[in-house]
């Protein structure tokens, strides 16, 4: 198992290219959000990968703070199950402190039978250092999970990931009367072990196909005047 | 005698012979509610006011009664007792009664087991008054009330007052006013005229008394099926020596679980001390067991979550493994190791996670029929091993409706919106301004006005109005305690936005503007990936 791991392909072309035909399984990734109001774009692309690398019928375990509940917003299942992930299938573990983040993050990723683990420290905990993540990596190909390490609120440092991804979020393709479309990043590759790095891609997720796509070229939007009157239209209350 | 018993026990170093006397505010007036033996000799009783206890003894030491605290000592002695039977109901407010019958003989005899408890109990300085007698109620007036020996259990019972009944006050002035002072002048008269003048209550509490009712204790606690203990001459101090003897009794219970065709979920460990006090473990599993080696590696887990480590005093004397819940399990499964490990690593997992950290720590979700978001997804324990619940499919084609993150309670922001009845254009939160450019909405949820009255939100004044001046500005915006009023219930109005640059965030406005409120409040409730 830890000979080939298979890849994740992301559906790309050019993403899938740059980092050898996908996202590999059975290793350790970093995913930052380019600043911290940016986290909810990173936690959307962590449940995209987590997706796309899920073996079929294999549990999602995410493993958050307590602090993460409380400031950065509770996971909520039913947004889950909107990017396309069953929220059957995941397992929360909330953990009062980074030192039991890693400790229940290096038993997770020892257990062959989950199929990703989500690890989201809150911000930059002391006790997530290069060994911290070197025992995530090589627990990781030992046993086959797809580790990847949700970072909201950090700046990146010495680690053994395979790859490490800056998130950050792009306007969306909009939709009819202007609605907001699908979720849509910036993404950077900061890093890749073992090949070059660098590119930077625009990508949209594709809930229906389960991959991610390039969006569609905008097409000519009526700017809205500030102050003028909205297409989209206010309700109307009856009385 | 319990309250000064336990003040003594927690208070070393108070003199033998200062009367105590224990007060609670009664009608505007401190009153006495307890007192020790000393106490007792200078004529103070329960029911004075201390000012009167005062002016007779000036030395009288008042402390605040504690009937909360009483209560929970008074447990951790009745579950010290559950080395005798486990059968042990607690007589507030200061007895406890022990169903012996078949359980005596293990101690040799019913004076050895009664000496035994007095001499643990004494270990810990108590008072203790004990008795045995053939039924529950005549054991706890014979221990309240006898005050000289008998030749036999009915004469002792004869001779108990009739306060022994424990019947209200009137009844028992009554009884007195009749010449009826003790349980022998009202048992030896006919039922029915008795029953008729002090009511029925009086008979029902005699036949209980003298036996000719049948009546059980209530033991605290259900028994469980499968109880597995070891005694030892010889107190063990060590951890590791328990978990020795956890393990042998894990593989005995294995053998009786085997048996019935049954695995345990709950395994309870209890371990007492040679001085009456107990520890209790326990572990659950998601999936039933029999297999010592992971009883013992999850007590193990157990052991080190401890806030407190365990304190072994002079030893531990007894240990106790009970299985209070077992489901049904296979012989064969336990045979077929290799065959469907896929589950069982996962289990193990989350039952070892949820073993050191907390049963809730790690969850599983459960959809709930509801419309408000944040009552959507209901978290279960992932040890139940809740069965995995349809959610539903998103519609095709339509972007993410509802937020990968929300937040909970939702938080205030300041909107600035062309009509108050409209979207919003510009909101601040979190010190940051957002420029709208792409909405959706509104999706307009109503409370659910049948099922709770009233709602709690924050304070719609955004806490980074006031901030603290020496603290950080996102602390100050996300750790501040939100305060929370209750409002009436108002309907929601949802608006999915994006703001300049790409962040997609999902807000809402409470109250309809001119039916429910003038000023209708903003809130963020949720991020979009």
């Amino acid at each position: 198992m830890a000979d080939a791991p298979a890849a994740a392909a992301l559906g790309h072309a050019g993403i899938d290219a740059a980092i050898g035909g996908g996202l590999a399984r059975g290793r350790l990734h970093e995913l930052f959000a380019a600043q911290p109001e940016d986290a909810g774009a990173a936690a959307g692309f962590a449940t995209m990968l987590a997706l796309l690398a899920l073996p079929p019928g294999a549990p999602l375990l995410w493993l958050r703070q307590d602090e993460a509940e409380r400031g950065a917003g509770r996971l909520h299942p039913p947004g889950l199950a909107e990017i396309g992930l069953d929220p059957a299938r995941l397992v929360l573990v909330v953990l009062p402190d980074p030192v039991a983040l890693l400790r229940a993050a290096a038993e997770v990723v020892r257990c062959p039978q989950v199929g990703v683990a989500v690890i989201e420290p809150w911000r930059r905990p002391r006790a997530l250092d290069l060994t911290a993540s070197r025992r995530l990596a090589i627990a990781a190909e030992a046993s086959g999970v797809t580790a990847l390490m949700l970072r909201a609120d950090a700046e990146p440092g010495p680690s053994a990931a395979q790859t490490r991804w800056s998130v950050t979020a792009a306007a969306s393709t909009a939709l009819e009367a202007d609605a907001p479309g699908q979720p849509t990043f910036d993404l950077e590759l900061l890093r890749r072990r073992g090949g070059p790095a660098g590119g930077r891609w625009r990508l949209e997720w594709d809930r229906e196909r389960v991959r991610f796509r390039e969006p569609a070229l905008p097409r000519a939007v009526p700017a809205v005047a500030a102050g003028g009157s909205l297409p989209g239209a206010a309700p109307r209350y009856a009385r | 005698m319990l309250p000064a018993d336990r003040f003594r026990a927690l208070h070393p170093d108070t003199p033998a012979d200062q009367p105590l006397a224990f007060v609670e505010k009664q009608r505007g007036a401190m009153r006495i509610v307890a007192v020790d033996a000393r106490a007792l000799r200078l004529g103070i009783a329960p029911g004075l006011t201390l000012a009167d206890a005062r002016a007779r003894v000036p030395e009288l030491a008042a402390i605040d009664h504690d009937p909360h605290a009483d209560a929970l000592w008074l447990e951790r002695i009745a579950d010290g007792c559950d080395r005798y039977t486990p059968m042990v109901a607690l007589d507030p407010p200061d007895g406890i009664t022990l169903d012996i019958s078949g359980t005596e003989h293990l101690f040799g005899g019913e004076g050895a087991l009664a000496a035994d408890a007095e001499r643990r109990i004494a270990a810990l300085r108590l008072h203790l008054r004990h008795a045995v007698a053939a039924t529950p109620e005549a054991a706890q007036a014979l221990a309240r009330y006898q005050t000289m020996p008998a030749p036999d259990e009915a004469a002792a019972v004869r001779r108990l007052p009739v306060a022994a009944l424990r019947l209200e006050e009137e009844i028992e002035v009554a009884l007195g006013r009749a010449g009826l002072k003790t349980i022998g002048d009202l048992a030896q008269r006919p039922s029915a005229p008795i029953a008729a003048r002090f009511g029925s209550e009086t008979v029902a509490a005699l036949d209980r008394l003298i036996g000719h009712a049948d009546s059980r204790i209530v033991p605290r606690r259900p028994l469980p099926a499968l109880l597995f203990e070891r005694r030892f001459a010889e107190p063990i101090l060590r951890t590791e020596q328990a978990l020795l003897t956890i393990s042998e009794l894990a593989g005995e219970a294995a053998g009786a679980l085997e048996e019935r065709r049954s695995g345990g979920r709950r395994f309870a460990v209890r371990l007492y001390r040679s001085d009456g006090l107990t520890r209790d473990l326990a572990i659950e599993t998601s999936l039933p067991t029999r297999d010592p080696a992971l009883v013992v590696r999850l007590m193990r887990e157990r052991i080190d979550a401890l806030a407190d480590p365990i304190d072994p005093g002079f030893g531990f004397d007894m240990i106790r493994l009970a299985v209070p819940m077992a489901e049904p399990l296979d012989a064969s499964q336990f045979q077929l190791e290799g065959g469907s490990v896929s589950e069982d690593a996962l289990a193990a997992l989350v039952d070892r996670l949820g073993t050191r950290l907390g049963r809730g720590r790690v969850r599983r979700f459960a959809p709930r029929d509801t419309h408000i978001p944040e009552q959507r997804a209901l978290p279960l324990p992932a040890m139940d091993s809740p069965a995995p619940a349809p959610w539903g499919s998103p519609v095709p084609g339509e972007p993410p409706l509802r937020p990968l993150h929300l937040f909970d309670p939702p938080q205030p922001i300041e909107v600035l919106a062309e009509v108050p009845d409209g979207p919003p254009r510009r909101f601040r939160w979190r010190r940051t301004h957002h420029d709208v450019t792409r909405f959706e909405g509104p999706e307009r949820i109503a409370s659910e006005w049948w099922r709770v009255k009233v709602e709690r939100l924050p304070d719609p004044e955004p806490s980074v109005v006031h901030p603290d001046p020496g603290r950080d500005d996102l602390e100050a915006g996300e750790e501040m305690p939100p305060a929370r009023h209750p409002r009436p219930l108002l309907t929601r109005d949802y608006f999915r936005v994006e703001d300049a640059r790409g962040r997609r965030f999902w807000l809402f406005r409470y109250g309809l503007y001119g039916s429910e409120t003038d000023r209708p409040c903003w809130y963020v409730h949720g991020l979009f990936a």
